[in-house]
């Protein structure tokens, strides 16, 4: 019903607008073209320049209205980085922005037509021309010159100290994996994955060292002030590991493995206090279109203290157990709880036939 | 009825007329409406026909964001209207995931290739080169028209693709495989998504047989005394545009139909690795890349940005110096410009692939020849402000749209500048400062272009003028409107909201913008209302507007307007023209503008060196 109102409101704007639109051309008729084409002349001219004056204002407000919507200081080491190259640019684009706005609006304003005026027949410039080749250049060259700075910085290998953890997309959600107390993964082949028997990743168990390997859908477990490299990967589609707080981002492509590392500076619970918000999580958003359910791909990192890390990880079994309950006395264990979009194995295959 | 003349007879019959003596001409020949509307072989009929294509198409993709805004303005409300229409997509009146994506899809899939493509190009080229050049028609006429029949059924093969159950593809504009690849990944990449596949084979035949037309007719078909830099910029800016779509849409068919090998002939050029969780099975394909596909892909898109733009740098040239009345400032550095431009859209087309485990070394070298892009683009900035400078300046409505797309082209290149910048772009990628930076720069901007053009040419294709109240109303709220939309999407970028969400209620991080969100799609139905009232300026003032009444309505100096006011098949009724300066001699030795066609006289000051 309502949508009816609006439609027939909308249709009766278009008959007014269409109506006076007409009764002006009739009046310009009357009144003459050349004076109905200076008087339209001014008011655009004029409007040109409010355009331009509100317009600067507009962007100062609505600067000053997100300013402190947009995930405040970066949580890694790479993120000040980022921030800083941010910076940077939005200063010199920022100043190239205000100079070139008002020079097209002014100069529209100024210089719209008055009866008598002679245009200035101005066909080029060489020198002028020269100028704005050369200090555009210059000011990209100075870009390019700190952006390769820490992009080299930031794509550089990982310190040999930095925890490993191996991501892993599927639709729609995450999985996690931790080489264990050997500090190797073990093999996985893709043919081998069985969510049924709990082998999300495929392991193969012939490999010892897959044996300690834990695989949880939970949470990315991550130690505050730690370098941490991160394995990628993808089961199905390509993925994207997206890291807002952390500023860092790298897709997950089935097939081909990527990295990405950083140092986390602040735990959750710092985050918590830091945001002043109790139910604050880091987030890991897909950040590659992988499907319908690509908008709920939330991933959790929780960022810990030491301490807090080894005792998180002593606590979990790994998946070779989970995988064999049969090597276990004790009965099974269901598997870790799923984070709040992801959804468990078990779960998953009985909702599967439904995509 | 305006007079239409076999081409091939008319050079030889025809004498000198009066200009405005087009409706009473010698001989008449009979064409039949199939001949003369529909399988026309005249440039102009096919510009129409290109154009008027192309406007329903943008009307369809614009509703389709219309659409996929009531989602995302509105996220807890139901619309109880679009499940009566659209049935299980809109289940309750909400819009399905699988349908927004559809939606997202299918307007970035239209408005990119079937708008601003197709529609902009096809309308222009055909329309304005042989106009523009003093040729009778194109270098072939039947392929022009075999040009647009291809794009007709590849529209037809698009539009079909909407109506099969399982829907239209659904893996964004850019289709990924191996989402794009797997139809048990997404519904959208069933039937849906083969038909999109086929539509857009077409459409790169229609675009290879338009392009290879443009560069010959632009080469070889230039009336006398037309040398190359006498070209107005509008024709070099095709020219640019045609050789870049020749050389970069084979690319991206080659990478279509390898995709179709994926897809059916079980082949594994993309797919590597997967075991799909919807049916429980991994698959067989082993050792492909689904990297291969966005080097394919990116290799024509980045061209393809260029292909949008360019023509509409052009346009806004023309009209910009014809209504500053006052020559382009620095023609040769906007020449030159437009081929930096050219050689440089080759070779940057991986810095939409910096997150991919690009070889950040490889990406360096991405990053220097991405932000050297930047440079001609800022010259030409610079060239446009010079010369509205001290000119004489009728705010005509294609003259507020040159001034409002110079505007945009300004904000959107400047965050081209931020994306260009790898180490930025890790934090903005896939975000919606992306959304902003391409709809800014490339979007809006090149819509303004192309009705700068509509509304200065319009009196050459239909012998009437467009209301200018109207106009005036559309491009006020057309360009505040643009910029409330896009320009608070920048904020949310930098907030890493990704693009592609239907739903942020999920998310703690990024659920600080419903407010905007609301704003923003609001804004949308407003804009989009505006557009259907340029429709109907249009559709009205083809039957209904001011008659034009003088061959040269606003005193350019380009030979179109050397035609008489409806001119038939074939352009010139005796000899054509011939030519003896550059477009831009307007305001030269105190005159207010001399036709290109008129002699340089003896005591002329000397024709600039441009
Ligand atoms: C000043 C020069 C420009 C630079 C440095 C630049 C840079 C970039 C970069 C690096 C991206 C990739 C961002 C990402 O996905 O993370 C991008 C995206 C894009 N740019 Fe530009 N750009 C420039 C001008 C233009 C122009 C003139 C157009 C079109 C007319 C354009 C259209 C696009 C489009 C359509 C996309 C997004 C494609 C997609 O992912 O769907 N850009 N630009
Ligand atoms: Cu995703
Ligand atoms: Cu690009």
């Amino acid at each position: 019903m309502s949508t009816l109102l609006i439609i027939a409101i909308l249709l009766l704007g278009f008959i007014v607008v269409f109506q006076i639109a007409k009764a002006s051309e009739y009046v310009s008729v009357l009144k003459g073209e050349k004076k109905t084409f200076e008087q339209n002349n001014k008011i655009n001219g004029f409007l040109l320049l409010a355009f331009m004056i509100l317009g600067l204002i507009g962007v100062y407000w609505c600067n000053e209205l997100y300013k402190g919507k947009i995930l405040g200081e970066a949580a890694s080491d790479h993120g000040e980085k980022i921030d800083t190259m941010l910076y940077i640019t939005i200063a010199i684009t920022g100043v190239v922005f205000i100079i070139t706005q008002i020079l097209l609006f002014w100069f529209s304003f100024k210089y719209q037509y008055k009866e008598g005026r002679k245009a200035f027949y101005y066909p080029h410039n060489n020198k002028l021309e020269v100028i704005w080749t050369v200090i555009p250049a210059i000011a990209l060259t100075v870009l390019v010159g700190f952006g390769l700075y820490y992009w080299f910085k930031i794509t550089g290998d990982a310190p040999k100290e930095a925890n490993v953890v191996e991501i892993t997309g599927k639709q729609f959600g995450w999985i996690y994996r931790y080489p264990g107390k050997d500090k190797v993964f073990g093999k996985k082949y893709y043919k081998n994955i069985d969510e049924g028997k709990l082998n999300q990743l495929g392991l193969i168990w012939d490999d010892k060292a897959a044996h300690d390997d834990v695989v949880t859908n939970e949470a990315m477990y991550l130690v505050v002030g730690k370098p941490v490299k991160l394995i990628i990967n993808s089961r199905d589609v390509v993925h994207d590991v997206g890291l807002a707080h952390f500023r860092m981002k790298m897709d997950a492509v089935p097939g081909t493995p990527t990295t990405m590392w950083f140092t986390p500076k602040y735990t959750t619970a710092q985050m918590k206090e830091k945001t002043g918000n109790p139910d604050f999580e880091y987030e890991i958003s897909c950040d590659q279109m992988c499907g319908k359910g690509h908008y709920s791909m939330k991933g959790i990192v929780k960022v810990v203290e030491p301490a807090e890390y080894l005792l998180w990880l002593a606590k979990q079994k790994p998946n070779y157990v989970m995988s064999n309950p049969e090597l276990e006395t004790k009965p099974a264990v269901p598997v870790a709880t799923p984070a709040d979009s992801t959804v468990t194995a078990a779960a998953k295959i009985a909702g599967s036939n439904s995509n | 009825m305006s007079q239409e003349v076999n081409l091939h007879e008319q050079v030889g019959a025809m004498t000198t007329h009066e200009v405005h003596h087009d409706e009473h001409h010698g001989h008449h020949h009979k064409e039949t409406f199939i001949t003369k509307y529909v399988f026309s072989q005249d440039h102009k009929m096919i510009a129409k026909q290109f154009l008027i294509t192309g406007m329903i198409w943008a009307i369809i993709g614009g509703l389709f964001s219309v659409l996929f805004r009531l989602q995302l303005g509105f996220p807890n409300e139901t619309f109880p209207i679009l499940e009566d229409i659209l049935g299980k997509w809109a289940a309750g009146g909400k819009i399905q995931p699988e349908f927004y994506y559809a939606l997202t899809t299918m307007h970035g899939t239209v408005l990119v290739f079937f708008v601003l493509t197709a529609g902009l190009s096809g309308t222009f080229a055909n329309f304005l080169i042989p106009l523009q050049l003093g040729a009778r028609d194109m270098a072939s006429p039947f392929m022009n028209m075999l040009s647009y029949w291809f794009f007709f059924i590849a529209s037809i093969v698009m539009v079909s693709s909407l109506f099969v159950q399982t829907g239209p593809a659904s893996g964004g504009w850019t289709v990924y495989p191996p989402l794009s690849a797997l139809g048990d990944a997404s519904e959208g990449s069933k039937i849906g998504m083969d038909l999109w596949l086929i539509a857009m084979a077409l459409f790169v035949v229609s675009s290879l047989l338009g392009g290879l037309n443009y560069i010959s007719t632009i080469l070889n078909m230039r009336t006398k005394g037309m040398s190359m830099t006498r070209m107005p910029l509008t024709i070099w800016a095709l020219f640019f545009t045609a050789v870049l779509g020749v050389l970069s849409f084979p690319v991206l068919l080659s990478g279509f139909i390898l995709l179709l090998f994926d897809r059916h002939a079980g082949t594994s050029f993309y797919l590597s690795d997967i075991f799909l969780a919807s049916t429980q099975k991994a698959l067989p394909n082993e050792g492909g890349s689904a990297i291969l596909y966005q080097h394919l892909f990116w290799f024509l898109g980045h061209p393809e940005v260029y292909i949008i733009i360019l023509p509409t740098m052009g346009l806004v040239s023309d009209v910009m110096s014809a209504n500053a009345r006052k020559p382009i400032f620095g023609y040769m550095a906007m020449v030159g410009s437009m081929f930096a431009i050219a050689v440089l859209a080759f070779l940057v087309w991986a810095h939409h692939m910096f997150v991919t485990g690009l070889n950040p070394f490889l990406g360096a070298f991405f990053v220097l020849l991405t932000l050297l892009i930047a440079v001609p683009s800022a010259i030409k900035v610079f060239n446009w402000i010079t010369t509205l400078w001290r000119g004489n300046l009728r705010f005509t409505p294609g003259m507020l749209f040159s001034i409002g797309f110079v505007s945009l082209f300004i904000s959107g290149g400047l965050t081209g500048i931020f994306l260009g910048n790898s180490t930025l772009d890790i934090h903005l990628h896939d975000t919606y400062f992306v959304i902003a930076h391409f709809h800014i720069v490339m979007g809006v901007s090149a819509f303004f272009g192309m009705f700068a053009g509509i509304y200065h040419w319009f009196p050459k294709m239909y012998g009437r003028y467009l209301n200018n109240t109207l106009a005036y109303i559309h491009f006020w709220i057309t360009l505040v409107g643009a910029y409330l939309i896009f320009w608070p999407m920048h904020y949310q970028g930098l907030a890493g909201v990704p693009r592609r969400y239907l739903d942020f209620s999920g998310w703690a991080s990024f659920n600080q913008f419903d407010g905007l969100n609301r704003f923003i799609s609001i804004v949308t139905i407003m804009v989009f209302a505006v557009q259907l009232l340029f429709v109907f300026n249009f559709i009205y003032s083809i039957f209904k507007g001011r008659r034009v009444t003088t061959q040269n309505p606003w005193g350019a100096t380009t030979l179109e307007w050397t035609t008489p006011i409806n001119p038939g098949h074939g352009n010139w009724e005796g000899e054509i023209p011939e030519v003896h300066r550059w477009a831009y001699d307007y305001g030269k030795d105190g005159r207010d503008f001399v036709p290109q066609t008129e002699a340089i006289s003896p005591n002329e000051s000397p024709e600039s060196k441009h």
